[in-house]
Parts: structure tokens; sequence; C-alpha cells
């Protein structure tokens, strides 16, 4: 799909997706089905989507192992090796899944495609870019904390670890915007980091032509989702304030299997709340499945062993053969009257000849 | 399955993660707060504000109370019903709600809201 049209079509699903719970609860006042019966359905797709796809994923056959390392593997004592990027046995596997996970590490190396001219002459540059890597690593950890955090909606009584993370993520006390009223409650740093992040993942997706062309509807809905996930929630925090102790008894009630829909939440919360639901929805059959699949990266999670451990690739089947010496058997008379070299039985036929 | 026993629990590990606040929550009485007002509160009948506003925002209200006063010296509100209040948390607020424990206590530790105004202004004394 061509560029514009990916944009247009993925920024009007959203459009339909934010109008669904407008009109829906707004003007129908269909709260129980926007703020029971569609969490239940979309927590479910989620939870069961991401066992079906990852039991999938585990019956996938691996033959061997995929070195694609950035390090010299280990072979004599004298040769230096890399035991974390090429490593031998699981140790340097369960630190270089643990880098890759918490720091991005292959993200860390993107390089970037750049044409440029020196004197005159076109030149070629692989930039190391950077920024898709920082906004990636500023997006995963302030979308991390800003799902820990609402568990204050989720748990009661709230866990100590919400409480750290709230004075931590809020310890600049300030308001979210130098006007009266806005000084309270506190802004939250991870609120700012996110949307910046985010927009940041969109826009270069848009700016960088390379990056553009390979773009499709299937990468600007999910962060459009997430763009207007963030949007619903900073406006109902810090503008469009909703009576959030009502929004917990209905978390509350839907965690404790006996789902209350009180009265007086604003339409803004359930507009977020069904963003929330198509996002999770839409998980399992998308590529945020990356979430789980960046565990089974088979380059990243099998050491490499290739050449001191015999892989025996798990779909041969057992092979039929049909050995030389079969063939002979089968046409040592036709083979000799051609006059073909043959093995087995030569000599008699000659001698047989002979006399 | 290739690898099936790390993979299932990891899997079991991270599915439970989701479903931890179902299994939090599944002994907890997990009451909703019950806001208690005083003697003076009941016979005064109405808030500053609207109930509605006043449960959605009322922290709202004592920013911008915070800024006019302290940086313009306005001390006085006029409320929608005519009636005029002197624009301070203590005095005001915590003259009506002066059971803080059985008051903004228990929304705040509900939702887990801790609010640093309290490290300078004073809430009142409460008798047990
Ligand atoms: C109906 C429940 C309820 C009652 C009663 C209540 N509050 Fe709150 N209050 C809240 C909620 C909910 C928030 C948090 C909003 C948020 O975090 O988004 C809050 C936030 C605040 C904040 C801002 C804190 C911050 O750091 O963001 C202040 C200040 C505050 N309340 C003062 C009071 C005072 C003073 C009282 C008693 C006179 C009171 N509240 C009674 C529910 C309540
Ligand atoms: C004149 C006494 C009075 C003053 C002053 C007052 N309130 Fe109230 N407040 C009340 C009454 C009465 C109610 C119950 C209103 C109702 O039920 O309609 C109430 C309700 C509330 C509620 C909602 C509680 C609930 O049960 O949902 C909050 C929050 C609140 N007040 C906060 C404040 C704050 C903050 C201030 C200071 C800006 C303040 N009040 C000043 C009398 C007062
Ligand atoms: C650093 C100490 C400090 C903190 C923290 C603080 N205040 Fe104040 N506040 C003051 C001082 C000093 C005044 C000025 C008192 C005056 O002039 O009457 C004031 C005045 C006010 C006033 C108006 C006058 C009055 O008597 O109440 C309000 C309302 C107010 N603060 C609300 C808050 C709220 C709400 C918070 C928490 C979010 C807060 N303050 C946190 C120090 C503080």
């Amino acid at each position: 799909m061509n560029f514009v049209l990916s944009l247009v079509f993925s920024s009007l699903a959203v459009l339909v997706v934010v109008l669904i719970p407008w009109i829906g609860v707004g003007a129908l006042n269909l709260k129980i089905l926007f703020g029971v019966v569609i969490p239940y359905a979309a927590l479910a797709t989620f939870i069961v989507g991401i066992i079906v796809r990852v039991l999938d994923w585990g019956r996938s056959p691996v033959p061997y192992r995929i070195p694609t390392t950035a390090g010299q593997m280990w072979s004599f004592p004298w040769i230096k090796s890399n035991p974390i990027d090429n490593p031998k046995g699981t140790g340097g596997v369960v630190v270089r899944m643990l880098f890759e996970v918490l720091t991005f590490r292959s993200l860390f190396r993107n390089t970037r495609l750049e044409y440029s001219k020196v004197d005159g002459v076109p030149r070629i540059n692989y930039e190391w870019e950077k920024w898709l890597w920082l906004a990636a690593l500023l997006f995963h950890y302030s979308f991390l904390v800003i799902f820990l955090r609402h568990f204050r909606f989720f748990m009661e009584p709230v866990p100590g670890f919400v409480t750290l993370l709230e004075s931590l993520d809020g310890f600049l006390q300030m308001g979210a915007a130098p006007f009266n009223g806005f000084g309270l409650p506190g802004v939250y740093l991870t609120d700012m980091l996110l949307m910046a992040a985010v927009t940041w993942l969109l826009l270069r997706r848009i700016l960088y032509s390379q990056i553009r062309y390979l773009s499709l509807p299937a990468d600007y809905f999910p962060l459009l989702l997430i763009l207007s996930l963030g949007t619903t929630g900073i406006l109902m925090r810090y503008l469009l304030r909703v009576d959030i102790t009502k929004v917990k008894e209905l978390v509350i009630g839907i965690f404790k299997f006996s789902p209350v829909v009180p009265d007086g939440i604003g339409v803004i919360f359930y507009i977020h709340l069904f963003i929330l639901c198509v996002l999770i929805t839409y998980f399992p059959f998308s590529k945020l499945m990356h979430f789980a699949g960046i565990f089974l990266s088979p380059t990243r999670n099998l050491s490499n062993n290739n050449r001191f451990v015999r892989h025996v690739n798990p779909w041969n089947y057992p092979v039929k053969f049909h050995t030389y010496e079969e063939y002979e058997d089968e046409f040592r008379d036709a083979m000799i009257e051609v006059g073909l070299p043959v093995d087995k039985g030569a000599k008699t036929a000659e001698e047989g000849e002979k006399e | 399955m290739y690898d099936g026993g790390k993979i299932i629990v990891g899997l079991i590990i991270g599915i439970g993660l989701f479903l931890s606040p179902f299994i939090y929550n599944a002994g907890t009485a997990a009451k909703p707060p019950d806001p208690q007002l005083t003697k003076k509160a009941k016979e005064a009948k109405v808030c500053v504000a609207p109930k509605a506003y006043m449960r959605e925002s009322h922290f709202k209200m004592l920013d911008e109370w915070r800024h006019t006063v302290v940086r313009d010296g306005e001390r006085y509100y006029k409320a929608a019903d005519g009636k005029i209040y002197y624009k301070s948390l203590q005095v005001t607020c915590l003259d009506c709600h002066s059971d803080k424990t059985k008051f903004c206590d228990q929304c705040h530790n509900y939702l887990s809201v801790n609010p640093y105004c309290w490290d300078c202004h004073i809430a009142p004394e409460e008798k047990k």
C-alpha cells in the first residue's frame, strides 16, 4: 500500500476505535458492554492468543544454530573468543539474552544508509543510527512504568512497589503545565517521555524515505493506537478528570469476577479502556507479539556450538537408499552389453565371452 | 515441542504476571472507600463545589486557591451558589472535613495518593 494511503487508512481505523465507545457510552449508555463485557473478551483473546502463538512457535523445528554473531567464536585457547556475543554455552546465552531484552542491544547496532556528496562525488555512508534505539528504549521502559503504575487500580491494597514508582516518577513535584489549576496532580516523567518517544517512532516512518517505503498499515496502526491511548490517559489525568475512585471500583470488580458499573464515570474513561481493549485484542495477531517473540529469537537464544555438537535436522525422514551395488545388480547385463565397466561379476562375464 | 519445558515455564511466568491482579485480589475484601462527613459538614450540607466536581477535581481547586492566594493575594472564593469561602486548605477544607483520616485519607489510601501538602501544612488533631 502506498504510504499516504496507509497512514490515512490506519488513522481512520483509530478514529473509528475512538468513536465507537464515544457513541456507545456517550449516546447509547452501553456501560456494561464497554465497561465489563468487552474488557473480559479482550483479556481472554489476549491470553489465549498469546498461548496459541507461543506454542505454535515452540512446535517449529530449529534445525541448527544460526550464528549471526558479532564476535569471534570459541575455537582454540590461544585465540581470543567473545563469550557473550558468540557464546558456546548456556551462561553466555543467558547474558546475551539479558542484554537483548533489557537494553535492546541489537537495535543499538542499527545503521542507516545515507547518500552524500564529497567534492561532487556521490558517496554511500552507513550512519550509526542511535535515535531508534534511544526512542525504543525510552518508549518500552516508560510503557512498563506506566503499566506498573496502573496497578494502583488493579490491586487493593495498593502494593508498595507502586507507591515507590509513583514517587520516583513524580519526583519533580511539578504541575503538567504552568497554568493556574494545572499544578496538581503532579506530572509524571514517563507520561511525557512515552508521548515523545512514540511520536518519534511514528515520525521516523514518515521522514526517512527508506523506512517510509517499508511501512505498512500494520506499522502505523499500533503506533497510532498507542498514541491515542497515551493522549486519552494524559487528558484524563491532567485535564478532563473522571472520578477515579469509581474507576477503581469498576476495575477491582472485574478482577474479583463480581463486576459493578458505578455511575458517573466520564466517557473519556470508556474511550481509554476501549482503545486498550482493541490494543490487547489486536496484540496476538500482530507484530506486537515481539513481546514474547524476543525470548524465542533463534539468533539470540541459542549457543553457537555447530562445530562441536551434531544437530540432526528434526524433519529428516528415513530415506530409501538404492546403493550402487544394488543398481549394478539390477542392470549388470545391460551394462555389460553396451560395454560399461562394472565392479562385480565383470570377470565372469568377460571369461564367458572368451570361451 | 522443541525446548518445550523452557517455553512452557516462560509462558506460565509471563501469563501469570498478567493475571496476577486476579490472584492478588481474590482473598482481599477490597472495599471501596467510604469518606465520613463530620457534624459540621453535615450541617453545611454542601461542599464548596458540587459533589461530582469535588470528587473528580478537588485538587485542581486547591491548586487554584494556592496560586491565587500566594501569588495574587486573593483570599476569598465566591462559590457558584454565591457563598464566600476563605481560600485555605487548613482553615476551610479541614474545618469542615476535620477528620482527615476518615475522610481525605480514605480515598487517598485506596488510590495510593500521597499529597506532599502535609510536609508544611498541618492537619487538625483528631480525637480518637
Ligand atoms: C472521593 C475521594 C477523595 C476524597 C474524599 C479526597 N480526595 Fe483528594 N484525591 C482523590 C483522588 C482520587 C486523587 C488523585 C488524583 C490522581 O492521582 O489522579 C486526589 C488527589 C488529591 C491531591 C493531589 C495530590 C497529588 O499529589 O496529586 C490533594 C492535594 C488532595 N487530594 C487533597 C485532598 C484533601 C485535603 C482532602 C480532604 C479534605 C481530599 N483530598 C479528599 C480522592 C479524594
Ligand atoms: C462548609 C463545609 C465544607 C467545606 C468548607 C468543604 N467541604 Fe467538602 N464537603 C462538604 C460536604 C457537606 C460534602 C458532602 C456533599 C454531598 O454529599 O453532596 C463534601 C464533600 C466533599 C468531597 C466528596 C466526598 C465524597 O463523599 O465523595 C470532597 C472530595 C471534598 N468535600 C473535599 C473538600 C475540599 C478539598 C475542600 C476545600 C477546598 C472542602 N471539601 C471544603 C462540606 C465542606
Ligand atoms: C513548602 C511548604 C508547602 C507545601 C509543600 C505546600 N504548601 Fe501550601 N502554603 C505554604 C505557605 C508558606 C503558604 C502561605 C500561607 C499564607 O500566606 O497564608 C501556603 C498557602 C497555601 C494555600 C492558601 C492559604 C491557606 O491558608 O491554605 C493553599 C490553598 C495551599 N497552600 C495549598 C497547598 C496544597 C494543596 C499543597 C499540596 C499539594 C500545598 N499547599 C503544599 C507552604 C506549603
